[in-house]
């Protein structure tokens, strides 16, 4: 379990950098949880005092029982931390990183092999190439083991997804789901919305604020504005006539529709005949449930 | 006829024994944007080098802004503009320091560079921000003024490599808004993104798998063609495809 209570950080000359505002949130056993935002929102901040590299101004953060601060020598023993950027050796080959990383702790590969397998399998026929050497992919899958390889009981990630195209991201998630069923906690950092689905809980935050924390269901459960998605051809026009109608409250482009709030008085066929008499004849309105984005816009607006 | 601002026909280039792009052949048109996908490996990058004249192919041929990319490379630099989320401006020059120093880069006249220094930073509200160090400045405005700046000198392309990366969700609407506007002005745009969504908003979108262009048609085109409801799910099946990693 893990217990974050009221962390706050400043950078640079008095403080002028407010990188954590006050940010709570708790952490269940075995749970993955996402802490979503975008760059400079303070994620890797965050992740970072969790992981006892960096101390906060005031607040604790308590994680399976040991304070970032006080214990941090425990700390380091039973969490896995791989930061935003790639930090192996790069002159090392890739098995010679593993066992570096297997001896700082005491351990071995033969003996936590089983937690790696899945994941260690995919590079393993490279393992004598230098780690510097690998492809963005392989270099990752390298990175997770090295932060397994001694079993962690928490496993810090900080945007292990950043820069990574759509079908690579569902393969690190899939990684991720496997490696939970271990009974390991997985924190993980990004700033794609859509990975939020793949979490049992998140954290929203932004500009060093926590907006929102929940399951990903119970953000969108809490969500109260009245959502249409509107689609037709010449996408960008029919854009700036919603922006003109004032009984629409906010209008963005969604893939290839428009999701807008409206005032609860509109009625459909009323906002249809408004885009008619435009000439923009091919329209479909349809009530839809939101999205975590579309909770995070409205949060954030 | 429409004019075509990129005009390639079996652009390929070899790193030794590998082929990091495998003879791609499409043109861009005046005003379009244009959608430039694959994924990680896929060779983007090395198209986009190639496209901007700062590596040579090693065979094949093409125009980019009217210009041959092996002989005229000089001149293709000249006239594009470029932007990319890792590196856009100088996060130790000033608002108006950039912008000075990208104009004469440029090569346009100080007497240019302060009339639209003026006019640009009225149009984006950034008034007072003018003597503001960029490192202080919010993300979304840091985007909003790397574009600005991209097309300063008004180029008749630019490329903007994952723009929107790690951007607020609002802001990275109101950014692709910004890059409609320069469309209708006549720019036109070619962009990477790994944000689905966002290629539903290009004019055409092109598909690389293993340095070769797998698919290139409108995004309602290509959701047809592979029977997909969305272009994520295009983009998986193609990608599902590549053998490199």
């Amino acid at each position: 379990m893990i217990e974050v209570k009221d962390l706050h950080k400043s950078y640079g000359k008095s403080g002028k950098i407010n990188a954590l505002n006050g940010i709570s949130f708790n952490v269940n056993d075995g749970d993955i949880f996402g802490v979503i935002g975008p760059d400079g929102a303070g994620k890797s901040t965050l992740f970072r005092i969790l992981a006892s590299l960096i101390m906060p101004d005031s607040g604790t953060a308590i994680m399976n029982g040991y304070d970032v601060v006080k214990d941090y020598r425990k700390i380091r023993q039973i969490i896995g931390y791989m930061p935003g950027r790639f930090s192996l050796y790069q002159d090392l080959s890739v098995e010679e990183n593993l066992k570096f990383f297997a001896t700082l702790f005491d351990t071995t590969i033969e003996e936590n092999y089983h937690l790696i397998k899945d994941i260690y399998q995919q590079i393993e026929p490279f393992k004598n190439r230098r780690a510097g050497a690998l492809s963005g992919g392989m270099k990752q899958k390298l990175a997770l083991s090295c932060a397994l390889i001694h079993k962690p009981e928490i496993l810090i990630l900080d945007e292990p997804t950043t820069g990574v195209d759509p079908v690579s991201r569902k393969e690190f998630w899939d990684m991720l789901a496997r490696l939970k069923e271990q009974g390991i906690i997985i924190l993980v950092s990004t700033a794609y919305m859509d990975e939020a689905s793949r979490c049992d809980r998140i954290a929203l935050i932004r500009e060093g604020e926590l907006i929102a924390s929940n399951t990903p269901q119970g953000i969108i459960d809490d969500y109260s504005d009245i959502l249409w998605a509107v689609e037709g051809s010449r996408m960008s026009a029919i854009l700036r006539e919603l922006r003109k109608y004032e009984k629409i409250k906010t209008s963005f482009a969604f893939g290839d529709k428009i999701h807008i709030t409206v005032d609860e008085s509109l009625q459909i066929g009323e906002l249809k005949q408004y885009l008619i008499n435009r000439d923009f004849r091919d329209v479909g309105i349809n009530p839809i449930e939101p999205t975590v984005e579309d909770c995070f816009i409205a949060l954030t607006n | 006829m429409t004019n075509k601002v990129i005009e390639v026909s079996n652009l390929t280039k070899k790193f030794g024994s590998f082929t990091a792009v495998n003879h791609i052949t499409f043109d861009v048109k005046e005003g379009e944007i244009f959608g430039f996908l694959g994924a990680n490996g896929a060779g983007k990058t090395t198209a986009m080098q190639m496209l901007c004249g700062i590596s040579m192919p090693t065979s094949g041929e093409g125009t980019v802004a009217g210009y041959d990319i092996i002989k005229e490379n000089e001149l293709i630099k000249r006239n594009i503009g470029y932007m990319s989320q890792k590196f856009s401006l100088y996060e130790d020059l000033k608002v108006w320091e950039n912008i000075r120093l990208f104009g004469g880069i440029y090569g346009l006249s100080n007497k240019v560079i302060a009339e639209k220094t003026d006019a640009l930073l009225k149009q984006l509200n950034f008034a007072e921000e003018r003597n503001t160090l960029v490192k202080y400045l919010p993300l979304g405005w840091k985007q909003k003024l790397a574009f600005s700046v991209a097309i300063f000198h008004e180029p008749k392309i630019v490329f903007l490599d994952e723009p929107t990366g790690g951007v607020d969700p609002a802001m990275r609407r109101r950014f692709w808004e910004m890059i409609y506007d320069a469309s209708e002005r006549g720019i036109t745009v070619f962009v990477t993104t790994h944000y689905m969504d966002e290629s539903e908003y290009c004019n055409r979108v092109s598909i690389m798998v293993d340095g070769r262009i797998e698919a290139l048609d409108t995004p309602a085109a290509l959701r047809h063609q592979f029977n997909a409801d969305t272009m994520d799910e295009v983009f998986r099946q193609l990608a599902r495809k590549a053998e490199r990693d």
